[in-house]
């Protein structure tokens, strides 16, 4: 499948909101299951609040994806912020640099199938994630 | 910016969240509610999530802060119409409700603060006839 990526620029509190509409929308149209849809939308509300928040802003990319057995869905959260220095204490749970609860990454990570993240200090994050239909 | 309508229902508080919160309306709720129950002298409120399709970890903590700071102002909360798919995203994002009091619906939740807040503490106002 070749789906064209949806993506939207997060600069404000309005833009975690769209990006939550968008990835429910994508995930209803893959046919994911409701709890399914539901842990997706929570762990993209998570990590686009971070890229906000953390990242002082950056692009999220949606898309459907394939291969031979299955499909779901692709996140790609990326900002140009000050990354991640120390991944391990990052995925800490209740640990936090702002006032959060500490629980946006290690959180997002338990509710999707794949995760993985690009960082380091100086260098911006980029987290990828993948949900497959079941 | 939306604003979350707060509505007074004999004895309590009614929160109804029907809107995708952003992050600025959720901590206005906040505000808003903490005057109302001053403003009223409530002893208790309900907040009704069932048309919350997700509850994240920002949400999750604004809910917990307000029932601490009811608590702080002598009233109750209880938060009710948690659909499934979201109590099992909560736990497993790992997300803790402290202090939070749940019912299944607003009715079961009125009945709750009724039973545990407002129905007894009249008794001794009661005139008892000779």
């Amino acid at each position: 499948m070749s789906d064209e990526a949806d993506v939207i620029e997060v600069r404000s509190d309005q833009d975690v909101v769209r990006v939550r509409q968008l990835v429910r929308t994508t995930a209803v149209g893959a046919k994911l299951s409701l709890v399914d849809q539901t842990k997706l939308v929570t762990a993209a509300s998570e990590l686009a609040r971070n890229t906000l928040v953390y990242g002082g802003g950056g692009t999220v990319e949606v898309v459907r994806v394939a291969n031979d057995v299955r499909h779901g869905i692709r996140i790609v959260f990326a900002d140009r912020g000050p990354g991640i220095a120390d991944l391990e204490l990052a995925f800490t749970d209740g640990y936090t640099t702002g006032s959060g609860l500490g629980l946006g990454l290690s959180g997002a990570r338990r509710l999707v199938d794949e995760f993985e993240i690009d960082t380091a200090p100086g260098r911006g994050t980029s987290i990828t994630v993948t949900k497959w239909c079941r | 910016m939306d604003r979350v309508p707060i509505l007074k229902i004999g004895e309590i508080l009614l929160v109804s969240i029907q809107i995708d919160m952003e992050d600025q309306v959720a901590l206005q709720l906040q505000e808003d509610l903490a005057d109302r129950i001053v403003a009223t002298g409530t002893h208790g409120v309900v907040i009704d999530i069932s048309a919350l399709d997700i509850v994240d970890s920002f949400v999750g903590r604004t809910l917990a802060t307000i029932a601490s700071i009811s608590r702080v102002l002598d009233a109750e909360t209880v938060v009710v119409g948690m659909r499934p798919a979201v109590a099992i995203t909560l736990v497993e994002l790992g997300l803790q409700l402290p202090g939070i009091r749940t019912a299944l619906n607003v009715e079961l939740g009125i009945e709750l603060l009724d039973r545990e807040h407002l129905g007894e503490p009249d008794q001794e106002d009661v005139v008892i006839e000779p």
